[in-house]
């Protein structure tokens, strides 16, 4: 019995240093699978298309249902999860699936890429609610279900990447922060405590690789597997900046 | 940061980042550890939702009592009173916490924190953000975490594997060997405590709910280095998941809490698209068994029915499936499970809005774990306390949650405590962060006293363990076998899942036990396909899956030697509870030299509430 396969072209990279080159591996298919279940066959038998025994190819995943953000590549040219992009819609698009790391954050290995800078950005944003410890002080301030839903809308956001990897103003040597932290800026200025540090957020959204340089392209918004409201966020926030920008002016803070 | 005392936390879900954040805030600094980013630790997979006793359950006859009653009774009362107490009663303080750190608890029309049905009770006491609970736990302890990195009290290590605990000439632990997976880096942490929250172990049965990391090698290197497990028999089957190439993934309870009915065709090998099946020729079997709890009856129960109707071939089609199904339910409801609707859609291409859900049970949660401690404390009964005499955990005590090493802790999914036989839905989140804020002190009071300093070990007994893991390594690269790694795990998985999961009988573990002798001694004989010395993808896996063959033979040999039922360890072969000799804590520790479990059993004391039967279908 014959078995049907399908062609696979990974974009492969041996260290963060080294040049970057293509193998394509044929796979055995099952209905139903997604591109971790194919990356899972080549690592299971790394052997390529034309019958070389090669190192398995190395990616990063955790969850395998779209929810913890970390196996996103350029799948097909697009930046999406791996574990929720299915191999019958792929094929239908193409006969051979092609795979790539993201071409925004530093290669760590073939599909794995280095995503700090997303984290180290929601340090300098300070993305947190300054609470005064875990020390038993009764509930949180109380709010509406129209609010709950903007903030959770935001909540979501899972530090993928897909609207970086999308953004024609964030590059891999510029310092733009891009939507995922203007989104976490609207989510932490928009809770009742959170906002105490609403000044020192915008701060550093008014600095270098802040909003003004977004060029509204609005690619962002287009890409988010998690449908945050990327322009309602880049919208308030800028609105707060003018406004706390007339403030400095007046208060004469620098 | 100071050298002493420190703390090593391994593992950033919510029960690391919890203590990370409760050991910190005492000015002790902490290293935290995680294989992948904390932010994406499986945790962020829990859906449905937080328990918690609050005023509008408690002013309808619920109390924090009521709440530790069903834990014990859903656990088949195999879980240590003391430590349910204290979590219980602690749950609403837990619920406010969060709610002060920013969590988007749903809300009711006047602005509270809104409330769902759930498994194992009759009141709604869920808590939940969305159908994406997890998730929004997750990030606001990421978020409190990353403040204290800010200011410098912890050191976050992301992308860290921990190998091995350090353990000093008297056996008390000192610190741990990791390697960075990227670069391959193998070092030694020292650390005055190390805190063990590395979660649950579900692919050791290959396809479950968990995420790829929850391998359960982390604890199987503790239990191999002396660390006791305590009822690794102990394995929750979630009875409604999306069976998938790689991965099954959940269909969380809230579903059923919202108003989801199970139903199969009522006749057999009905082939009829679902939605051309007329009411009255549908089976809604746990209704019609369980008519008080219906399709709410505890996890290991529904589970069970569900796999029995398949196999009586009422399944779906005549295979082995059974409808989940929200069709019926306003458009308002249903927006508010739209995180886990998306995911059914996203992966099987059906509108779960329109069209009944497929499901089928697959394994999920890990009740049994690291063997911990704790000291019992008598308190002050609280209203809704059905005794004068009841007993909590002390405090900040040291030892809560302390492992039988001295020095090493276990929080999370990878201790035994709370759950006993069964864990309820929404217990987990619970357990997970109490214990990571409730014996969070513990450990920053334990490091506060210490006087044998790790700072001031010698850095031979550091140099020792480093060795020994170099040398695991080497043998594994050098090895040049003849066996796939990945071909050995996907037998494990078939022959675990088919022999110690919903239905367990002797001759069947038997069978496992030898296919896993075999395994074991392929194991000995593996080919890597990678043998680099940089992000070895294939190393890692191949090294975890040796750990697991360990683990696994200590979840079988606890299966066979439980010679009853219990909650979800259901024996076709022993179908009734045996409370005498079996009420008792399976406590497995590690043979060495033999490569071998050894099983004791242990009294578990019983405070408060007596042992009754456990029947939920009236
Ligand atoms: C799909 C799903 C839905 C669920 N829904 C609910 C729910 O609604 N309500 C509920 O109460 N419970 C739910 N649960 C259960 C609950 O999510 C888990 O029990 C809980 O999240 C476990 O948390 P944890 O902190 O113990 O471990 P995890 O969140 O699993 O974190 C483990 C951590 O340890 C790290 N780690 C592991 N091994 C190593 C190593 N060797 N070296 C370094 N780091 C390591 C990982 O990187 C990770 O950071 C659900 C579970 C699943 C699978
Ligand atoms: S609007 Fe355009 S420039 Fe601005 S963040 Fe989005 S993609 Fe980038
Ligand atoms: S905003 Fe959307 S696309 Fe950007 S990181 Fe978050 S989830 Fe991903
Ligand atoms: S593995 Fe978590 S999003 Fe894909």
């Amino acid at each position: 019995m014959s078995t049907k396969t399908f062609k696979v072209k990974v974009k492969r990279q041996d260290e963060a240093a080294s040049a970057s080159y293509w193998q394509t591996f044929d796979v055995d298919y099952t209905p139903n699978m997604n591109v971790i279940s194919t990356l899972q066959k080549i690592a299971a038998k790394p052997v390529t298309a034309d019958g070389k025994d090669v190192a398995p190819v190395v990616w990063d995943c955790g969850c395998l249902e779209e929810v913890c953000g970390a196996c996103t590549m350029v799948i097909n040219g697009r930046a999406c999860q791996a574990c929720s992009t299915l191999v019958d819609e792929l094929l239908e698009e193409n006969p051979v699936i092609q795979i790539e790391p993201m071409s925004k954050f530093p290669v760590v290995r073939d599909l794995w890429v280095d995503r700090s800078r997303m984290f180290n950005n929601l340090k300098r944003i300070k993305g947190w609610v300054p609470t005064d410890g875990t020390y038993d002080l009764g509930a949180g301030p109380q709010e509406t279900q129209e609010e709950q839903d903007l903030r959770y809308a935001y909540s979501r956001c899972m530090t993928c990447g897909c609207c970086l990897e999308a953004c024609p103003q964030f590059t891999k040597d510029n310092d733009f922060m891009g939507a995922q932290s203007f989104a976490q800026t609207d989510y932490f200025n928009s809770h009742a405590t959170g906002k105490l540090l609403a000044d020192e957020r915008l701060d550093v959204i008014m600095g270098p690789g802040g909003i003004s340089d977004c060029g509204n392209s609005q690619n962002c918004v287009q890409v988010c597997p998690k449908e945050l409201p990327l322009l309602t966020a880049i919208a308030s926030v800028g609105r707060q900046a003018t406004i706390y920008s007339i403030k400095r002016f007046f208060t004469g803070k620098k | 940061m100071s050298d002493h005392p420190r703390v090593i936390v391994v593992g950033g879900g919510l029960a690391g980042l919890a203590a990370t954040v409760r050991i910190a805030e005492q000015g002790v600094p902490v290293d935290l550890f995680s294989m992948i980013p904390v932010k994406r630790s499986h945790s962020v997979c829990a859906q449905g939702g937080i328990n918690a006793c609050n005023e509008v359950a408690r002013q309808q006859g619920y109390s924090e009592w009521q709440h530790m009653d069903e834990t014990l009774y859903g656990g088949d009362f195999l879980n240590h009173q003391p430590p349910v107490y204290e979590m219980t009663h602690w749950a609403p303080k837990i619920i406010d916490l969060l709610d002060r750190m920013g969590v988007p608890f749903n809300r009711t029309a006047e602005g509270f924190r809104d409330l769902r049905l759930f498994g194992g009770s009759l009141f709604k006491r869920t808590h939940f953000s969305g159908a994406s609970t997890g998730q929004q736990l997750l990030y606001a302890l990421d978020e409190q975490t990353r403040r204290y990195e800010d200011k410098g009290l912890v050191e976050n290590y992301e992308f860290w594997e921990f190998l091995w605990p350090v353990l000093d000439e008297n056996g008390v632990c000192k610190g741990i060997i990791a390697q960075d997976q990227r670069t391959m880096e193998m070092k030694a942490f020292r650390a005055d405590a190390v805190v063990m929250a590395t979660g649950g172990c579900g692919v050791i049965y290959g396809k479950s709910t968990m995420s790829v990391i929850c391998t359960g090698a982390a604890a199987a290197r503790c239990y191999e280095a002396g660390v006791k497990l305590g009822n690794p028999e102990m394995i929750q089957v979630h009875p409604t998941a999306i069976p998938g190439e790689d991965k099954c993934r959940l269909m969380s309870e809230s579903a059923r809490g919202e108003g989801g009915r199970v139903w199969v065709p009522r006749k057999k090998g009905d082939d009829r698209k679902p939605t051309d099946i007329p009411e009255e020729e549908r089976w809604y079997f746990l209704e019609e068994r369980y008519p008080k709890y219906g399709n709410l009856v505890p996890r290991d129960i529904a589970t069970r029915e569900i796999f029995s109707v398949c196999e009586e071939g009422y399944g779906v089609g005549g295979g082995r499936m059974a409808y989940l199904d929200i069709t019926h339910l306003p458009m308002e409801t249903k927006d508010k499970l739209a995180a886990i609707l998306e995911i059914y859609e996203k992966f099987t291409g059906d509108d779960p809005r329109f069209v009944p859900m497929k499901i089928f049970p697959a394994v999920h949660y890990s009740m049994g774990g690291l063997y911990t401690e704790y000291e019992m404390e008598e308190r002050k009964p609280v209203p809704g306390d059905k005794l004068d005499d009841v007993w909590g955990m002390k405090d900040g005590d040291p030892k809560n949650m302390m492992t039988n090493i001295e020095g090493l802790y276990a929080f999370g999914e990878v201790n035994y405590q709370y759950h006993g036989a069964t864990r309820l839905g929404a217990n987990a989140l619970l357990s997970c962060i109490f214990d990571g804020l409730f014996c969070g002190s513990s450990v920053s009071n334990y490091v506060k006293d210490i006087e044998d300093k790790a700072a001031d070990k010698p850095e031979a007994l550091y140099q020792k363990y480093l060795d020994q893991e170099k040398a695991k390594i080497d043998k594994l690269i050098s090895q040049n076998g003849k066996f796939n790694p990945y071909e050995i795990h996907a037998r494990l998985g078939d022959e675990m899942t088919a022999s110690c999961t919903v239905v367990k009988n002797e001759e069947r573990m038997l069978q496992c036990y030898e296919a896993l002798n075999e395994m074991k001694a392929q194991y000995k004989d593996l080919k890597l396909s990678d043998t680099g010395e940089y992000t070895n993808a294939n190393l890692v896996f191949s090294r975890a899956l040796g750990d697991m063959l360990v683990y696994a033979e200590a979840i079988l040999h606890a299966s066979i030697e439980r010679k009853e039922s219990r909650g979800s360890h259901f024996r076709s072969d022993f179908p009734d509870r045996i409370d005498d000799p079996f009420h008792k804590t399976a406590v497995v520790s590690y043979d060495v030299e033999n490569d071998k479990p050894v099983l004791d059993w242990e009294e578990i004391p019983m405070p408060m509430v007596e042992l009754r039967k456990r029947d939920y279908s009236k």
